[in-house]
């Protein structure tokens, strides 16, 4: 599996650390349930995922990559940082 | 049909042409009181458990391809009671207890070896941390004794002990522990449960789960629809996609996970060993293959079969651990899908739903779980009350916090299982 990061071009999959599904953060003083669903439940569907990914052994950015689960065909890539997942600050 | 050493030897003298199919290939029913989905390890053990305690036996087991096709053929075929933290303790506990008397229970030779489980410790850390385990192991009633190097040496003279980065100290021996043939395990139970009247559906996929004023009315299929007083989830690495059917979201990420097997050779390992560094584990099959596996790929996965990163940090492990294995072949690698809980611990629970019941969550530990899950899932199932052996695998702990089962002590959190 080969990332494209968005400042550094495609690279190895090694370079990455994966956190799991793109998700769009809860504002801090979001009710139980939104936090529950959030750090727990997950959609986890058997086709494409938005998933944050740490180019770390690279320059350091998290990247939104958009990837099939089921062939592993890396869809799209993105900075996290304008992927607007931030929640209300 | 019983197997005994008799029917053996007679059928060897006349040709084996008195075998008859281990289980029937029924039409399904319009109505059951118990539909499982998921003709797995835990499926087909829940509905044997639901027949042979409970009486319970107008059930059908539905499977979307064929019995054993799942992860239950798929895994390492590890079978251990050497967990550490309350509430996985007691319930490996009950499994094992349950193994040891499987074939007899269910007249079919699985295979089950007790060849010993040993994990090798490479640190002061480490050590400390396998004296702790040890200490929980017995004091849960199952055994576990602290070996030296020396005592490692002894039972496996090959290691590599003096590596310069993972030097071998000693290790935890486990001798209940071992294997069992994988296949065998689902094809027993299969046999047992059909013995007791279960209608085995091969072929039928679950499409739709019938809901109505929050009780389940039964589920649609490939096959029709088919009605159902219960409704038990059994989907292993699916759970996420078969409760999504009943409108739920699980605290489930489904990951891949690999494992390898060698080329068959003369006797080598008589343990399973599993390495506290980098994590792998190795044992030999019956036939000779060397079986191994080590890390998830750690990413959401639906395909079954991984990525060459963990192909080669594994094959590194297997040789800094074992450098004599260098020459031997790889014959195949394969992945399976597993759900992976936010803790690595499962879920043995209602839904919320009326009717409808959750056993899901395996993680990479699934298939030692087999036996303590078919017992604990088809009491719950038929009383509503959890088994004993599995109290603590409630769903809401993951929403309360409360009875977390960090197993791996690396935090309840998804990307670390
Ligand atoms: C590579 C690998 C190594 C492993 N090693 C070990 C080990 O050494 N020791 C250990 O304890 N555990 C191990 N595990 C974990 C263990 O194999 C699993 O936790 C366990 O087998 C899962 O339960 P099961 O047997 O019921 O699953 P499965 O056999 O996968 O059963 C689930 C069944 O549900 C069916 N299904 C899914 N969706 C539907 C639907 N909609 N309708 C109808 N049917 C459906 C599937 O086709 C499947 O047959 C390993 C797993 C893997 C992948
Ligand atoms: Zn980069």
């Amino acid at each position: 599996m080969r990332i494209n990061c968005p400042n550094c071009g495609e690279r190895d999959r090694r370079e990455f650390y994966v956190k799991g599904a793109a998700l769009a953060r809860p504002a801090a003083d979001a009710t139980l349930e939104a936090w529950h669903d959030h750090v727990n439940l997950r959609d986890n569907p058997a086709g494409e995922l938005h998933e944050l990914w740490y180019h770390e052994m690279g320059c350091g950015a998290w990247i939104d990559v958009c990837r099939n689960v089921v062939s592993h065909a890396v869809l799209s890539t993105a900075l996290a940082s304008a992927a607007d997942l931030g929640g209300a600050r | 049909m019983r197997f005994s050493g008799w029917r053996v030897l007679k059928e060897g003298l006349t040709g084996n042409k008195g075998w008859a199919p281990h289980w029937r290939n029924p039409e399904p029913k319009p109505e059951y009181d118990v539909v499982i989905i998921g003709g797995g390890g835990h499926g087909l053990a829940t509905a044997y458990y639901l027949a042979k305690e409970h009486g319970i036996t107008n059930i059908a087991v539905l499977e979307k391809g064929y019995l054993g096709g799942g992860n239950v053929g798929r895994n390492t075929t590890i079978v251990r009671a050497n967990y550490y933290l309350p509430g996985n303790s007691e319930f490996y506990s009950h499994s094992l207890k349950l193994w040891e008397g499987l074939e007899q229970d269910l007249n079919y030779n699985a295979m089950m070896s007790q060849r010993g489980v040993m994990m090798i410790y490479h640190n002061d850390g480490q050590r400390d941390a396998m004296v702790r385990r040890g200490n929980a192991i017995i004091n849960q009633g199952d055994d576990a004794e602290l070996l030296d190097v020396e005592g490692v040496r002894k039972r496996a003279p090959f290691l590599n002990f003096d590596n310069n980065r993972f030097p071998i100290m000693g290790g935890l021996l486990h001798r209940r522990g071992g294997t069992a043939r994988h296949d065998a395990v689902a094809w027993g139970f299969a046999r047992g449960a059909d013995m007791r009247g279960v209608d085995l559906i091969q072929n039928c996929e679950v499409t739709g789960i019938d809901i109505d004023n929050g009780k389940v009315r039964g589920v649609q299929t490939t096959r029709g629809v088919i009605r159902a007083k219960k409704v038990a989830l059994a989907a292993a690495g699916r759970s996420g996609q078969v409760a999504a059917l009943a409108g739920l979201r699980l605290p489930i990420e489904s990951h891949v996970l690999q494992a390898f097997v060698s080329e068959g050779l003369k006797p080598v390992l008589n343990h399973v060993i599993a390495f506290a560094e980098n994590h792998l584990y190795i044992s030999q099959s019956d036939k000779g293959g060397l079986v191994f596996g080590s890390y998830l790929d750690f990413y959401s996965s639906y395909a079954a079969r991984g990525n060459l990163p963990m192909v080669e940090h594994t094959m590194e492990s297997c040789l800094a651990m074992v450098p004599a294995l260098g020459k031997a072949r790889l014959l195949r690698s394969w992945g399976g899908i597993m759900d992976m809980t936010p803790d690595g611990s499962p879920i043995i629970d209602q839904s919320g739903i009326e009717g409808l019941y959750l056993n899901c969550g395996w993680c990479y530990g699934g298939f030692k779980a087999i036996p303590g899950s078919g017992d604990a899932y088809a009491h719950l199932i038929a009383t509503d009350r959890p088994h004993g052996a599995a109290t603590k695998f409630k769903l809401d702990r993951f929403r309360s916090g409360h009875g977390l089962m960090d197993e791996e002590g690396s935090g309840a959190q998804h990307n670390l299982h």
